[in-house]
């Protein structure tokens, strides 16, 4: 996976299984301390010790399937590879945290991409998940969040087509602009 | 906030097309989303489906994201589902979409380039 974006699309797929009602995806990047931090922390059914101690090696996983889980290990490998750590906690019936370091300026540190993307695909879910999205920027600061969105929408639907579009753009705009900012 | 306004209208014009949706039987596709599904290239696939739906309106069909059956190898999968018929495209690309749309869910023609029995039997 060449985008950090996938990533985060692939791990929201685990608290999505997990019942989650709520996923919470916060970015800190931090050009100066040459910092760029992913969190994702969910409400769902969390794990136990003894499959939390297992969930990051490639060849466990709880789907029948197939006998490999990658997801999480190659989440962390692409942090590890930016001389970057990875933490993952959980407890059972309360959720599940997982934290990414990278070092920003890292030649290994993947982009973000399109966030944009993952974002509209995690609210196609069919379970309607909530989604708070957070992104920092040195102190600029952008939220997205599906449960003010709901408020504006009424009673159409987050997963109605157009709404999907002006959230893609709405993202896309958000992000350029507490970037720009820095800039000038 | 200007973008919010806009989402008003968003609203405002779907809240007039819900009452002229009727109950119509629908196309449901669904996109492997898991690591495999991901890693082969299933999120611009996805997109590409709800692009095209989104511009050409088409209200009856959903797309969702699903998990893996465990075919990994001859992913993006997806299901067309309708009715009772499930056609089941692998290796599906962003050109596939185009076609999947317009000779499938629009023409009733199953694409046999992308179906899954020329992988699996």
């Amino acid at each position: 996976m060449n985008e950090l974006s996938l990533h985060i699309l692939d791990i929201c797929q685990n608290s999505i299984k997990a019942n989650a009602s709520l996923i919470q995806i916060i970015i800190e990047e931090n050009t100066f301390l040459n910092q760029y931090k992913i969190i994702i922390k969910d409400n769902g059914y969390g794990m136990n010790k003894k499959t939390l101690s297992s969930v990051a090696d490639p060849f466990f996983t709880t789907r029948l399937t197939r006998k490999v889980g990658l997801g999480i290990s190659l989440f962390k490998m692409a942090a590890e590879m930016t001389e970057g750590s990875f933490v993952i906690e959980s407890e059972e019936n309360i959720g599940t945290v997982i934290t990414a370091y990278f070092s920003h300026n890292h030649i290994d540190r993947a982009p973000l991409g399109d966030i944009e993307e993952t974002m509209s695909i995690l609210i196609l879910n069919e379970k309607g998940i909530d989604i708070y999205y957070e992104h920092n920027y040195n102190d600029k600061t952008f939220i997205f969040d599906t449960r003010e969105i709901k408020k504006v929408l009424e009673d159409i639907p987050l997963t109605d087509y157009s709404v999907i579009m002006w959230i893609k753009n709405n993202i896309k705009n958000g992000i350029e602009n507490i970037q720009k900012e820095e800039s000038n | 906030m200007k973008s919010l306004d806009d989402l008003k209208k968003i609203r405002d014009a779907a809240q007039k097309k819900v009452t002229m949706r009727g109950k119509n039987e629908g196309t449901r596709v669904l996109v492997g989303m898991a690591t495999c599904g991901i890693s082969a290239g299933a999120r611009p696939v996805m997109n590409k489906f709800v692009e095209e739906i989104a511009k050409r309106d088409m209200n009856t069909v959903t797309v969702t994201p699903v998990g893996c059956i465990g075919e990994c190898a001859i992913e993006p999968i997806v299901e067309v589902l309708q009715g009772e018929e499930r056609t089941t495209y692998c290796k599906v690309t962003e050109e596939a979409v185009e076609r999947i749309i317009n000779e499938h869910i629009i023409g009733g023609k199953v694409v046999a380039d992308y179906v899954i029995g020329k992988y699996r039997l």
